[in-house]
């Protein structure tokens, strides 16, 4: 197995007497991209700054690129991309203009030009930061990470607080990055982004990592693969619950509100008995829907609440 | 154009500043509107031709009288009104061959003022002749007058709001933003970043100072009797003084409130101590001291010394010290204290 590009072990982070992150361990290898998903507060955001070298750490070992911050700080900077959460470029100055001013602090990298083709703002190129939306104002700020050629990617939450067609565009610009090998490690509490875009997830709760995996895996790690829900009027009580449970691939079943919702293992065997079964007893369907299980899945069976508590 | 990262930096600061108007008209029109508006209410006038009454019978005397109106009244009575009214400073009272009587305010100068006039008048037209010659030679300097000393002062105090807010607001605006820690997650050395608001600091400094001496020589004649290289200079240093105690001022604060009570603070005290629109030598003995070591004295004292006097670098050189004594002092606190993020 090749070196990892970063490496964390057993690292641990308090303000005052808040433990932000502990005993955390996780490497990223070279081209994949790395989602670290958790709720507000879960510690992502500590971790990605000290990983970029901006927060020191109590105790533990940070190690990128074969380098450490406290002896290699200038040649990590000059590899690393980083894009942070709510930072504001500064309204009075054009995309061009900021674009090149970062482009300067770098000492190899495309043309300003080119990282603005990049991330598609080159109708945008001589408008004022202040002018932008939000989207193009956070694809600037990945123009700004990409202005050095980065050997690796952090994006701190690049879509909150975004609209869902600026979301998916974005989406689209980190995708092309993946395509072209680069390293990634981003943050988020958006569960089909983490599923989207990374190889591999890290979930995060009260700085902890409590579990890691590729999406697949670890949904898969719950049991449950699929949910099928199916509703037939009234005509449903003439099965019971067990009946259904008694179907084969079906782990278990709730009864909500008239909608029967049947957590799934084996879709395809579960489907056929169970339309099979509805017609032997003649019950009419008004609706069926089956969804693949979800890292919201894996985190509310994890730790009891949602990603997103409101 | 060049890409060296401190080029860069210097620009977008300059960008900055005149993308906002506001802060053009506050560095820029402000000191120019105040020296106008101040040199037209302080301006040194001739000698006011003052008005008087007369009664009595021979009128035609005073027709040559100097600064002086003769009104004439028909009875004492109407005269003394319009003195009790203001309307004149003083009252002749000259019955035909008599003594003269003078009625007259001596608490007020005019009034004082106007009796000597006319009683000059009055005697030398009865026949007195002055024994000694005398001939006046005028001489209305420029370089004594208010708006010479108001221009220096001004000078100093526009070079003091304009480093200590340029940076100030700069700088913490740019940490509010969080801007600062993403430029410092970048290769960017951080004494360029501050280096960069030094600079385009001083590349302003040529515009402030060239326009304000420029309105103030061309419009009010003020002079500039010392080198042009010495005031130059000594914006310069003073320039940089205030830049490190905006640095200094700033370099904890996170929101615009906090930096700008702090900025009040410093230099609400230096407006009235040191010597911008009256001499600072008012005050008492005891606190002379304490005003002769802040920052603005030194500078108001130093550029005034330099252009109404043509004092030279030796005889500023206490006012410098004082200057970079602040520069020395401020910078290395200011550094060591500087929140990046």
């Amino acid at each position: 197995m090749p070196e990892p590009v970063l490496r964390v072990r057993a690292l641990r982070k308090a303000y005052k007497d808040v433990v932000a992150v502990s005993s955390l361990d996780l490497e990223v290898q070279a081209g994949e991209c790395f989602g670290l998903l958790g709720p507000n507060g879960a510690g992502k955001t500590t971790t990605i700054e000290i990983c970029e070298g901006l927060t020191p750490l109590d105790s533990g070992d940070v190690e990128l690129l074969g380098m450490r911050w406290e002896t290699d700080a200038r040649a990590l900077k000059q590899r690393l991309g980083i894009q942070l959460q709510e930072t504001q470029l500064s309204d009075r100055l054009t995309v061009e203009e900021t674009v090149r001013l970062f482009r300067s602090f770098f000492d190899k990298g495309p043309t300003p030009e080119h990282v603005i083709a990049l991330v598609q703002l080159e109708e945008k190129r001589r408008a004022r930061v202040g002018t932008l939306s939000g989207g193009q104002k956070q694809r600037l700020a990945l123009a700004c990470a990409l202005v050095g050629e980065p050997e690796l990617l952090f994006l701190d939450e690049p879509t909150t607080g975004l609209d869902p067609q600026a979301r998916r565009q974005l989406w689209e610009l980190i995708e092309d990055f993946k395509r072209a090998g680069r390293t990634i490690v981003l943050t988020t509490h958006y569960m089909d982004e983490a599923e989207r875009l990374c190889e591999r997830v890290a979930i995060m709760d009260h700085g902890k990592i409590i579990a890691l995996g590729s999406p697949r895996e670890l949904v898969a790690s719950i049991g449950v693969e699929h949910v099928v829900e199916f509703s037939a009027d009234g005509a449903a009580q003439r099965m019971t619950l067990d009946d259904l449970r008694a179907i084969e691939g079906v782990r278990d079943v709730q009864s909500d509100n008239g909608v029967v919702r049947m957590q799934v293992t084996a879709l395809h065997r579960a489907v056929p008995s169970l339309l099979a079964e509805l017609v032997r007893r003649d019950i009419p369907l008004t609706e069926l829907r089956t969804h693949s299980a979800t890292l919201e899945d894996v985190f509310v069976t994890l730790t009891g609440r949602h990603l997103r508590d409101e | 154009m060049s890409d060296h990262p401190l080029v860069q930096l210097t620009l977008v600061r300059l960008r900055e500043f005149i993308r906002e108007p506001e802060a053009l008209f506050w560095v820029f029109g402000f000191p120019l509107l105040l020296a106008a508006g101040l040199g037209l209410a302080f301006r040194n006038t001739p000698a006011e031709v003052l008005t008087v009454g007369f009664v009595g019978t021979d009128v035609t005397a005073f027709e040559n009288a100097p600064a002086l109106a003769v009104e004439p009244f028909p009875t004492v009575d109407d005269g003394l009104r319009a003195l009790r009214e203001g309307k004149v400073a003083l009252l002749i009272e000259r019955p035909a061959g008599g003594s003269v009587v003078y009625h007259y305010d001596d608490t007020n100068p005019e009034g004082r003022d106007a009796r000597m006039r006319a009683d000059i008048t009055v005697q030398q037209s009865a026949g007195r002749t002055d024994p000694v010659a005398a001939e006046d030679q005028l001489m209305r300097e420029a370089g004594s007058r208010y708006i010479d000393f108001l221009i220096p002062g001004l000078l100093g105090m526009n070079l003091m709001g304009g480093s200590i807010w340029s940076m100030g607001f700069a700088i913490v605006d740019a940490r509010r933003r969080k801007l600062m820690k993403r430029l410092i997650a970048t290769p960017m050395p951080r004494h360029y970043f501050l280096l960069s608001f030094l600079i385009s600091r001083l590349a302003m400094l040529v515009v402030e100072i060239g326009a304000f001496l420029g309105f103030a020589v061309l419009v009010f004649g003020v002079p500039v009797r010392g080198s042009l290289v010495l005031v130059a200079a000594t914006c310069v240093v003073g320039a940089l003084a205030f830049g490190a105690l905006g640095l200094l001022l700033s370099s904890r604060a996170r929101t615009i409130e906090a930096a700008s009570g702090l900025m009040n603070l410093t230099m609400l005290p230096m407006w009235i101590l040191s010597g911008v629109f009256f001499s600072s030598q008012r005050f008492p003995d005891l606190v002379q001291p304490i005003i002769k070591a802040l920052p603005l004295t030194a500078l108001n004292d130093a550029l005034r010394a330099t252009m109404l006097q043509g004092a030279t670098l030796t005889q500023i050189a206490p006012q410098i010290a004082v200057l970079a004594a602040w520069l020395l002092v401020c910078f290395p606190v200011a550094l060591k204290l500087f929140r990046w993020r």
